[in-house]
């Protein structure tokens, strides 16, 4: 296998719910142990194509490949031997409510390798000290904060130490100490175990502190890819506004289609 | 009247008829992933969780032991109370164990016992199912290449049809005990010799049919509830409705089992 050949990539991604299309021909091409932050307002789409990369949804167009592989027309076998290969931190962390910490983080474990249960036992300390909650193992999901239960989602994405990672907003909801912690990390990962990271976020400091490359993702479509420095001199009114977090700008804070006066009044758009 | 006014009303029962198919469509299909994923799970890796099989089964059907003990003997006392007056008229009181057995065994037990783990295990299943879904749990356990079916549905699926058939031997038991009690206590029948009017008065298949209708009341209750909490979606209220839902239809549809059944024996497996 080339070096150069992407780790993961889309090719022409669009989907659509209920005749609206969310996503317009996405493509982005990831290249191995490259961190690549997608940023974008809410309701632009970023959370549909992080779901599209996963397969949790099916693209209406397009293809999303992992080393070469089409991971959209993959049967249950070839889709369960990619997934092994990358880790995903769900924004709630997605812990499993009936399991504690500790087994949490041990499920990819016991589930995909025949590791004896005592290696298993130390792997997950590994881990939990990796994220700072070593001594949590016993607890459960319900009794911890949501910030640490973000962090225990970090600890099992990274139990298989996965070749990619797949963040969904990783500080939203942190404090600043472990925000900074979170983005040390994802560059460690990079730099000791070469990992590539896809992360969906909107905090733009975390964005600009470990991103190679960021694309913006706007109504739909990748407006901007390129590296961090394209971003803060760009020319572009939509980037600056989001970058610099105007509230004045091309993008508009409303999302609303109908006419404000009109729904008021309680016109229908035919009444008009 | 127009012609759109005439087609609207047949346009609603076909839209419920289209419903109620896609329904029994996507029951279909659990069922089929269910029964692939069993069997692949008794010879290849990963295997089925036995832990987590026992686990269930002691949460689902252990647990309502109590308060099955308690309704089928109560249904014992009432029977007992309701058909001895019509029997003496007759002068067969003597046969009260025989008519308590003939309608226990193998309609009552399985079918009460049924009734209440509809309650008790189905509500739970799909609340708890439900409750995963919107916690991202199931994706979750999707992308870290985990099947659901294998993982979560398979040892709820056993758990229940085990225990369902388990607690209808229970019930049956139960049932002509209170009948018993009664018989003792206040009708003048001795214990021995309801006893031994009871077992004369079974035959095979009375205790059979009980058993297998136990088996598939447990099977309905089980899929029915898996199926409506992978289906949850919107939060919170979606849990509920389907929850409902769940007992409603699990309940609806072991009432009919009962009657489809109770007729298939009786063409099929004469006495």
């Amino acid at each position: 296998m080339g070096t150069d050949q992407p780790v993961m990539e889309l090719r022409g991604v669009q989907k659509l719910f209920d005749g609206r299309q969310v996503l317009k021909d996405i493509n982005l091409s990831v290249a191995a142990g490259e961190v690549v932050a997608i940023i974008g307002g809410s309701g632009c789409g970023k959370s549909t194509l992080l779901r599209c990369i996963i397969g949790e949804y099916t693209p209406d167009e397009g293809h999303v490949f992992f080393w070469g592989e089409d991971a959209c027309h993959a049967d249950a076998k070839q889709l369960d031997r990619i997934r092994r290969r990358y880790g995903i931190l769900f924004q709630s962390g997605a812990l499993y409510s009936s399991m504690t910490v500790g087994e949490n983080v041990a499920l990819p474990l016991r589930e995909h390798t025949d590791l004896d249960e005592k290696i298993i036992e130390m792997m997950v300390k590994m881990k939990l000290e990796l994220v700072g909650l070593r001594d949590f193992e016993d607890l459960n999901p319900s009794q911890i904060s949501g910030g640490m239960k973000k962090r225990v989602g970090l600890a099992r994405a990274i139990a298989l130490d996965p070749e990619i990672l797949f963040y969904d907003e990783p500080t939203s909801g942190l404090d600043p100490i472990a925000t900074s912690a979170i983005d040390q990390l994802v560059i460690d990962l990079r730099g000791k175990l070469n990992v590539t990271s896809v992360v969906v976020t909107h905090d733009m400091k975390s964005a600009f502190r470990i991103a190679d490359r960021i694309a913006m993702l706007y109504n739909g479509e990748f407006i901007a890819i390129g590296p961090p420095d394209e971003f803060l001199h760009t020319s572009d009114e939509r980037i600056r506004q989001f970058v610099e977090g105007l509230a004045d700008g091309p993008i508009p804070l409303r999302v609303s289609k109908t006419d404000y006066l009109a729904d008021l009044m309680g016109l229908k758009p035919t009444d008009r | 009247m127009s012609a759109s006014q005439i087609l609207r009303p047949l346009e609603r029962v076909g839209a419920q008829a289209e419903g109620f198919i896609a329904y029994l469509g996507g029951i279909g299909y659990l069922t089929l992933d269910t029964f692939t994923g069993g069997v692949a799970g008794l010879f290849t890796r990963p295997r089925i969780k036995a832990g987590e099989t026992i686990y269930q089964m002691v949460r689902l059907g252990v647990r309502a032991v109590p308060i099955i003990a308690l309704v089928q003997i109560f249904v014992g006392i009432t029977l007992a109370f309701t058909l001895a007056p019509v029997l003496e008229q007759y002068d067969q009181l003597g046969q009260l164990p025989t008519v308590i057995a003939k309608a226990t065994f193998p309609q009552l037990g399985p079918l009460l016992a049924a009734v209440v783990l509809t309650g008790f295990a189905g509500a739970a299943i799909t609340a708890e199912l439900g409750t995963m879904v919107v916690g991202e749990e199931l994706s979750a356990l999707r992308a870290s290449a985990i099947n659901p079916i294998r993982f979560l549905v398979i040892p709820r699926v056993i758990a229940c049809v085990v225990m369902t058939v388990a607690l209808t031997v229970l019930a049956n038991i139960l049932c002509a005990a209170g009948g018993m009690l009664i018989s003792a206590l206040q009708l003048g029948i001795d214990p021995y010799q309801y006893y031994y009017t009871t077992i004369d008065a079974l035959t095979v298949k009375d205790v059979a049919t009980g058993l297998i209708k136990g088996g598939i009341y447990g099977f309905l209750i089980v899929m029915v509830a898996c199926y409506e909490g992978l289906s949850v979606s919107g939060g919170a209220g979606g849990v509920g409705q389907r929850t409902t839902a769940s007992v409603v239809r699990s309940i609806f549809l072991i009432i009919v089992a009962n009657c489809a059944f109770t007729a298939v024996f009786y063409f099929f497996w004469p006495e």
